[in-house]
């Protein structure tokens, strides 16, 4: 401990070298939706802002976030919200020391994958 | 070896230089958000796509007001929190720098203008 390296510790995770795997996979994504939301984050924000500006604002806006292309961000935007709230409880859950048996890491892996995908059409339904 | 005791040895170690609380923030901002986004994907999700007058009269409501304030505050924060990780993985010295104001700057500056859409719209 008192010889730690002070200077350049080495970046991780290590991709180049990492076999890819379920659980490494499924932790990449949630890193990459959380990431990604931002842009979810703007298209909200704008339309919050062009909502409380002006009716035109207000068309312009939500004409653009519910074109074609608009519903397909926010589809994959709904998608990653829920894929990352699941693998965000899935790292509480790893975090307080449950669920690191190889076998049920997996398993958890493939809950939050096809988790997410059901919530979301669930989503898409009652809304 | 110098004689330093542990807990010595451990302050201001950890990526973000800050011990342990980071990552105790992220797992806070975690289960506070797992409350509300859910609420919040609802009233969001069938706001959207409504008319004008429909959207203000939603967020002029006390709880589609509050709980999409909260998703933007703390979201936000938790955005930036998670991007300083990604940030420390992937960037070095100037560049991590540089990369970690301007998520700063545009979590707060998205945060402040959202917050102030819902006020101008719920008062």
């Amino acid at each position: 401990m008192a010889d730690a390296n002070p200077g350049e510790r080495p970046l991780s995770p290590h991709l180049s070298i990492y076999r890819p795997q379920l659980t490494s996979i499924s932790s990449i994504v949630n890193r990459i939706t959380g990431v990604g939301l931002l842009l979810a984050a703007f298209l909200i924000v704008w339309w919050l802002l062009a909502a409380a500006t002006s009716p035109e604002a207000y068309a312009q806006a939500n004409g653009v976030i519910t074109s074609m292309l608009g519903d397909l961000v926010m589809t994959l935007s709904l998608w990653a919200i829920w894929y990352h709230y699941l693998a965000g409880l899935r790292h509480l859950y790893f975090d307080a020391g449950n669920g690191l048996e190889v076998e049920t890491a997996e398993k958890l892996g493939w809950a939050v994958i096809i988790g997410s995908v059901v919530l979301t059409v669930l989503t898409l339904i009652i809304i | 070896m110098r004689y330093l005791t542990d807990r010595k040895r451990a302050i201001g170690r950890g990526a973000a230089h800050s011990g342990t609380a980071h990552h105790w923030y992220m797992q806070v901002s975690a289960f506070g958000l797992a409350l509300i986004v859910p609420t919040f994907l609802f009233v969001f999700g069938r706001a959207l796509g409504s008319s004008h007058a429909e959207a203000l009269e939603v967020f002029s409501r006390p709880l589609p007001a509050i709980v999409t304030g909260l998703v933007l505050v703390v979201g936000m924060q938790h955005f930036r929190k998670g991007m300083q990780t990604v940030l420390e993985d992937y960037t070095k010295k100037s560049t991590r720098k540089a990369l970690l104001m301007i998520s700063a700057a545009l979590s707060y500056g998205l945060t402040a203008t959202g917050l102030f859409a819902l006020a101008k719209i719920a008062l």
